[in-house]
């Protein structure tokens, strides 16, 4: 044993060592340790489930990849609207540290100011935290850049490489092909949108908008392994996405071509349209819009300036416009004259007007003897005022709704117009007042209560000029969609649609032979728009847009409304073309541009029936010469008009 | 010089264990700092273990009683350097802890304070032996450990500070305190800590709320309670056989704060589950009764004393960190003795062995 040397302090002890107290430290260090085994225990065995998917959830996160929308072809297959890639900016709201320091840095990172920044964030203030909220949409290089630079400052933010729309230049077509746009708070609470989430993109009006659910395709995502900074550090799976379909329009780009160039610098609307299918060929509204710039962030000032226009750029007036039809409503009191047996017995004396119930109702020339056929090449409104009156204006409501007046077509584009057709129910429901019969008479020359679209007289006509049979107007080919959405959207956009009209083939060369005189007879309204060697049939239209006729005024709005419906060949038509010019002055300034949208397409057809012709019948050089050549339908009798 | 005691006598059994969880410690840093900046925490970590080992042996080779006559001195350089901290400190996080003796070297004093109390208060209830405590006897024993602890507290170190409470309470215990002083004692502090928590104006912001986050770990996930929050989602998603080595998702990931010095536990208990940890928690069960044991053989009352100190600041040191790790305690700052990186931790740690080691060698005494 060896001894340790004692210092002085030590000299005095002789105490008992405290043995108990031992035990008892020796006690208290066993609970410690039991106590945080307890804890362990709680959390590792007990409830290592739920931590280990917290654990996971910290981990990986999902980042979209966005399905590239479906591109927009022409009924040729000619590329109508198409993506680019594009990197947006999002911020990740469980990554912010400090907004109040951040906000402005990542203000003049990106060229925006914090107020921008703060309205994002507000507006997305119910959306779940993980979500991120898109920031600037389209960012430049140098936006990237401060970004990638600031990855550890601002975590918050995140790029993403999206597709974006390139829509024609110019606003060619916008009206049909609509644009697309960040769905809105609104639209999120409709059963439609029931699938989508905030900040999704949505198909807006248009195309776009109609068959949204084809073109969007379907997002897919991957899995990112991500440490605590949201810095990727490697991946686990990735579930790709679905692109959009691609949809080929029924549109015609070279009959569009001739429509746009034709309401160059005008108001209104044109359509054309294939009678047999209901396929539309072009469509314009005027003023147009350019959906590029709706494709990206909008400006202040171009949404400005498209809100405060007087002639309503976003409208598509060839299916939104309700104006008085004016004489093309003629063609409509003419069937249902016929159809009644009414019309053909006719023979009113024209002398610049004729009094009804008091009222002298005016017409603009001395006619004198008018029959039916001649009745519509002159325009004649003693005639119609006076049909108008035999016929009653239950009669007259009957026919024009059996040819879709007063309801929608069922044009696969959002947003059509009802218009209005008087009748006596119509005006007690509306008014609670009876109708009058001294109000029939101008009905029967298309003014008065009677309002219609572009597209409704486009249909009506030329489904009269079918012998009776209407189709539904469409935009994208039904074979190009699957059945259950064909029939969804048939749903979503109830309208007559498909139907037949009875009209005794009598009556329908009558009506047809007089609107071929409208653009051939001299004595037609049309006369100036008619195209030589072309079976080219229509009626004009010259809508008063205030009572009483003002053609004089220097005051633009008092301007009648312009309106032509023109078809070719005048049976059976394979095109129909229906021009409203607003303020336009007189039906027949409508027609010649309606002549040369038809012309434009003869030509094509022509120029297309050669080239067969070339190869199935001589070798010979065959100079293209539209206006020469042979017209391409059957011969048909020609309308005997006298003057 | 006096006779240098065997070494046979030294506690190898003890030494085991601690080189055992050592090893460990190594191991984990490795892993916490393997795709940091940090990286290589381990190389120093093992060098701070060479030094700390060497420190050891030279400590248990000065008589503890040699310890005990020099501690007043001792005492007076510690409460110095803990006021030069204050004036010529490096400011590090906001807080002045460090003295930077040049060379890349740095000296945090409230590490080395811990030892110095518990050698001194040792020699204070020493002195008091055989006699009740009177209410004089305890108010200078609080005013010996609260002086230094006034001291780090406004560096401000609230973590380091309250270690040194256990080596009071400890002495206080041994000393002979009676249950009465202890419920009016325990009663006062109710008071004052009632009172202080009500103005509100004791704690620094950060501290209150870590406190909050300790209540409501969900309330703020980013900020306070974030490191809560994911200390508990690394521990638990460990599960019972952890994720293996390196392959701790919140470790790995960034999301677990300082996985390698105060969250060390947890990034172990992700990565070797709930049977690591009860290893580790097993191992430290049979260091401190180990400890206790050399208490109860120790030649005289300052040797039982001395390694009753060092008891209770391991055991309040564990008993805050891995609480803190599994969510029983607020977050503190206070590392984990033999398994957090950090060279004043370790040399602390082993320092403190290097006494109990001395006390150990002179058990036969008489």
């Amino acid at each position: 044993m060896e001894l340790t040397p004692q210092t002085e302090l030590a000299l005095g002890k002789a105490e008992k060592l405290p043995m108990g107290k031992l035990h008892v430290a020796q006690y208290g260090v066993a609970a410690v340790l039991l106590i945080l085994s307890i804890g362990l225990w709680r959390l590792e065995v007990v409830s290592a489930d739920n931590f280990r998917a917290m654990a996971e959830a910290n981990r990986i996160r999902k980042v979209p990849v966005m399905a590239p929308r479906g591109r927009l072809f022409d009924r040729e297959g000619r590329l109508l609207v198409d993506n680019y890639p594009s990197v947006s900016c999002y911020i990740l709201r469980e990554q912010i540290k400090n907004l109040e320091t951040d906000l402005p840095m990542i203000a003049s990172g990106l060229h925006l100011t914090v107020d921008q920044i703060e309205g994002a964030l507000k507006k997305y203030q119910s959306a779940p935290k993980y979500q991120p909220i898109p920031l600037k949409q389209d960012i430049t290089p140098d936006e990237q850049a401060f970004i990638e630079a600031h990855r550890n400052e601002l975590p918050e933010l995140e790029t993403l490489e999206e597709q974006r729309r390139v829509y024609p230049r110019g606003g060619f077509a916008a009206h049909l092909i609509g644009y697309v746009g960040e769905i809105s708070e609104e639209d999120l609470n409709k059963e439609k949108y029931a699938f989508y989430n905030p900040g999704d993109v949505v198909g807006k009006s248009g195309v776009e908008a109609t068959y949204d659910a084809l073109l969007r395709g379907v997002d897919g995502s991957r899995d990112v392994i991500v440490n605590s900074h949201g810095k990727e550090v490697g991946h686990l799976g990735e579930t790709m996405a679905q692109p959009g379909k691609d949809l080929k329009l029924t549109l015609d780009l070279d009959v569009q071509m001739a429509a746009e160039k034709a309401m160059e610098g005008k108001n209104g609307a044109v359509i054309a349209m294939d009678p047999h299918t209901g396929e539309i060929l072009a469509l314009v509204s005027r003023p147009t819009f350019d959906p590029n710039q709706f494709a990206i962030r909008l400006s202040k000032s171009y949404w400005n300036e498209i809100l405060t226009n007087p002639n309503h750029p976003l409208l598509n007036k060839a299916i939104q416009a309700q104006l008085a039809p004016g004489s093309t409503f003629k063609i409509i009191m003419s069937y249902a004259g016929l159809q009644e047996g009414v019309a053909q017995l006719m023979h009113v004396p024209c002398n610049h007007g004729a009094t009804f119930y008091g009222h002298y109702f005016s017409c603009d020339r001395n006619h004198g003897m008018v029959t039916i056929d001649n009745a519509i090449p002159y325009s004649c409104d003693t005639f119609y005022y006076t049909l108008a009156d035999r016929l009653g204006i239950d009669t007259i409501a009957r026919y024009a709704s059996s040819v879709g007046i007063g309801q929608k077509t069922g044009i696969d584009l959002p947003d059509e117009a009802t218009g209005t057709l008087p009748s006596t129910a119509w005006k007690m429901k509306t008014f609670h007042e009876k109708w009058y019969a001294g109000e029939t008479i101008s009905v029967g020359i298309g003014q008065g209560a009677v309002t219609a679209s572009p597209i409704q007289l486009a249909r009506a006509l030329s489904g009269i000029a079918s012998g009776g049979v209407l189709r539904r107007p469409h935009v994208v080919f039904p074979d190009e969609v699957p059945a259950d959405e064909l029939q969804a959207i048939h749903e979503t956009f109830p309208g007559s649609g498909e139907k037949t009209i009875p009209l005794s083939t009598q009556n329908w060369q009558i009506i047809t032979d007089a609107m071929y005189s409208v653009t051939s007879a001299p004595i037609g309204t049309a006369y100036m728009a008619r195209l030589e060697g072309v079976d080219f049939a229509g009626k004009t239209g010259t809508a008063d847009v205030v009572s009483g006729r003002d053609r004089s005024s220097k005051n633009k709005d008092t301007i009648p409304n312009a309106w032509f419906v023109g078809m070719t060949p005048r049976r059976n038509p394979d095109i129909v073309v229906a021009v409203l010019w607003e303020h336009g002055y007189w039906g027949n300034n409508s027609a010649r541009l309606a002549s040369g949208i038809i012309n434009a397409y003869v030509t094509k057809q022509r120029k297309r029936d050669n080239n067969i012709k070339i190869a199935e019948v001589a070798p010979a050089p065959v100079a293209p010469e539209a206006t020469t050549s042979k017209d391409d339908s059957p011969k048909r009798p020609t309308a005997e008009v006298s003057n | 010089m006096f006779r240098l005691s065997s070494y046979r006598d030294f506690d190898w059994v003890l030494l085991g264990f601690v080189c055992v969880l050592s090893v460990i410690s190594v191991l984990e840093i490795k892993s916490a700092t393997l795709h940091t900046k940090f990286h290589g925490f381990d190389h120093k970590q093992i060098a701070f273990l060479g030094a700390g080992l060497l420190l050891m042996f030279l400590i248990s080779m000065i008589d503890y009683h040699r310890l005990i006559d020099i501690v007043p001195w001792a005492y007076g350089i510690s409460i110095f350097s803990l006021l030069a901290v204050k004036v010529a400190g490096q400011k590090v996080l906001g807080a002045r802890r460090w003295i930077n003796l040049g060379g890349g070297v740095h000296f945090q004093p409230s590490e080395w304070v811990k030892l110095v109390l518990i050698v001194a208060v040792a020699r204070y209830f020493w002195n008091l032996a055989g006699r009740d405590l009177t209410w004089p006897d305890i108010g200078k024993a609080a005013a010996l450990v609260c002086v230094p602890m006034a001291l780090v507290l406004t560096q401000p170190d609230l973590g380091t500070a309250l270690t040194y409470s256990p080596i009071l309470m400890a002495g206080l215990f041994l000393g002979g305190i009676r249950l009465r002083q202890v419920v009016i004692i325990g009663l006062a502090l109710l008071l004052v800590g009632g009172i202080a928590w009500k103005s509100g104006k004791r704690l620094k912001p950060y501290q209150q709320a870590r406190i909050n986050a300790f209540i409501n770990p969900d309330s703020d996930p980013k900020g306070s309670g974030y490191q809560i929050r994911q200390s508990l989602i690394a521990v638990g998603s460990g599960g019972i056989w952890g994720k293996g080595a390196n392959k701790g998702t919140q470790t790995q990931g960034d999301f677990l704060p300082i996985p390698y010095t105060d969250f060390i536990f947890a990034a172990f208990c992700e990565e070797h589950g709930f049977v690591g940890a009860m290893g580790v928690l097993l191992i430290y069960f049979l260091i401190l009764m180990r400890l206790i044991q050399n208490a109860q053989t120790a030649a005289d009352l300052p040797g039982t004393y001395i390694i009753m100190g060092v008891v209770a600041v391991i055991t309040f040191q564990i008993a805050v960190n891995i609480g803190m790790v599994v969510g029983l305690m607020p977050v503190t700052g206070i590392p984990l003795p033999l398994m957090s990186y950090g060279g004043s931790s370790v040399l602390f740690t082993f320092l403190a062995l290097g006494i109990v080691m001395n006390v150990r060698m002179r058990r036969f005494v008489n």
